[in-house]
């Protein structure tokens, strides 16, 4: 017969503890003004009375505590209960506001606070270092580059060598290798040698090999890109 | 300083160990003590080309692995007492050379001798390797024909980016173009890649240019280097590759096809 053990655990223990991660508002301060919070909140309650009314509320002191902004703990949590929230902790502020909080029956929070920044701060813009690679030395027969950004080749590319780079490839001297651009799929890429014998030239994934290459433009400077799908080699 | 030469190519049968003898052999002449070491290991044939087969007594994988010391395996030659040869086991693998053990080796002739001359075994595997790593110059030898000279261009990325030197960031591989078996007659036919053609494909500076000749063949089976060989085009051809590696100033020989009938074969011998 089939023991059930929920059974079993119900029966044997009054309680048991565990954890549990649950969805809390926090409420973060910017000002220490008691009274542009209280008005503020006012309006927020306004527009939605029953979803604030009873509803538990963590404050986060974080960013009044690095602009070194005091706020009176004890009032902040008056105010807070007048207005029908339930604060249920406090985070991110100074040890003398955590025992303030505590004593005033409001649990500290002391799990790690993520740096506060202000809503409406504006973000600095990602700038993408892009990557020149340099080759000075020839390319071998049998040997591999690939540029991140640009690459550019001051040596010979040997046949049997493969050059690649999701940017644009220079090379001045013979390419006789195969030299592809634009490899991530950047169609706007282009490649400039002085003298295209290649095996392979390819821009984002569109290739032609030797076969098709027009002999005319060996020993001069071509470049190679795409419009409208089509591979195009002219002379520079 | 000792200098060390590795004589590669990539491609088999292109000439290493005719090469290697000869130069080992012309610079033992002019007077510097020289090493020649083979490398292709249970390949042994550099003993033959140099004629000390028969003296072979102690090799070079015995003294990595301490079994001999360096001068018990050392060969003096006998047309030259400032030339030695360190031959290759005949019954082992490459896979007896270590980094360790070879550079011990090179260690200890660098010490006593002014250069040392690496015979590559073909191929780029660990003989290859071994032979190049420790090297300060290169001589790499094409023929003038696709295959050969498409290895040599895969052995030229290989010295450039695998070698001591490159892996320590110190100035690169000198390296240097010998192109061997040259028939001017040939590339005249349109039967074979030109000097200029091969200088282009690989852009190295050119040592000497070798030409075809019987007496390579000849020399080899002898047993002597054929730089010895006072008569042969191949011999004097190796002769102005040592003076011009020494810094001499030699113009070069053997490219052109020679004009009339008799010269041409006087001097083909």
């Amino acid at each position: 017969m089939p023991i059930d053990t929920q059974d079993l655990l119900v029966t044997e223990s009054v309680l048991e503890f565990k954890s549990r991660a649950i969805n809390v508002s926090t409420l973060i301060l910017f000002s220490p003004q008691l009274d542009d919070i209280q008005e503020k909140l006012q309006q927020k309650i306004a527009q939605a009375p029953d979803f604030f009314r009873n509803s538990p509320l963590l404050i986060n002191l974080a960013y009044l505590l690095t602009h070194s902004q005091s706020i009176d703990i004890t009032k902040l949590i008056l105010l807070l209960r007048e207005l029908e929230f339930l604060p249920i902790g406090v985070q991110g502020g100074s040890k003398s506001q955590h025992q303030i909080a505590i004593a005033a029956g409001v649990p500290v929070h002391t799990m790690p606070v993520k740096k506060i920044t202000q809503p409406d701060s504006v973000q600095k813009p990602v700038i993408k270092k892009i990557e020149v690679k340099l080759i000075t030395q020839p390319v071998r027969s049998g040997q591999r580059i690939y540029a991140q950004g640009d690459l550019i080749i001051l040596a010979q590319v040997s046949a049997g060598a493969e050059v690649m780079a999701e940017g644009n490839i220079h090379i001045y001297a013979s390419l006789r290798g195969r030299a592809l651009a634009g490899v991530q799929g950047d169609i706007s890429r282009r490649i400039f040698c002085a003298d295209l014998q290649a095996e392979l030239v390819s821009i984002a994934g569109n290739y032609r090999l030797n076969d098709s290459l027009d002999n005319s433009l060996s020993k001069q400077n071509v470049q190679v890109f795409l419009q409208d799908q089509a591979l195009i080699i002219e002379a520079l | 300083m000792a200098r060390i030469i590795v004589v590669t190519s990539g491609k088999g049968g292109v000439g290493k160990t005719t090469t290697s003898a000869a130069i080992a052999m012309g610079l033992a002449l002019k007077g510097f003590k020289t090493a020649v070491i083979d490398f292709d290991v249970g390949l042994r044939n550099l003993d033959l080309i140099m004629g000390c087969e028969r003296r072979v007594v102690y090799d070079f994988i015995n003294v990595i692995n301490g079994e001999a010391t360096l001068n018990q395996a050392l060969i003096k030659d006998k047309r030259c007492d400032k030339l030695y040869i360190l031959p290759a086991s005949q019954t082992r693998d490459k896979d007896a050379l270590t980094k360790d053990g070879v550079e011990k080796v090179l260690t200890e002739l660098k010490r006593d001798f002014e250069y040392i001359l690496c015979d590559s075994p073909a191929g780029i595997e660990r003989g290859a390797n071994f032979a190049m790593y420790f090297a300060d110059d290169a001589f790499v030898v094409t023929n003038p024909e696709v295959a050969s000279v498409r290895d040599s261009d895969r052995m030229l990325g290989i010295l450039a980016s695998k070698s001591q030197r490159a892996e320590t960031g110190q100035e690169p591989i000198k390296e240097f173009l010998l192109l061997s078996r040259y028939s001017p007659s040939r590339v005249k036919d349109g039967g074979m890649l030109s000097v200029d053609d091969v200088k282009e494909i690989l852009s190295l500076p050119l040592l000497g240019v070798i030409p075809e000749s019987k007496s390579v063949l000849e020399a080899s089976n002898a047993g002597v280097p054929v730089i010895l060989d006072e008569k042969s085009n191949a011999g004097a051809a190796y002769k102005d590759i040592v003076d011009r590696y020494l810094g001499e100033e030699v113009p070069h020989r053997f490219i052109k096809v020679k004009r009339g009938l008799f010269s041409g074969l006087f001097r083909s011998k």
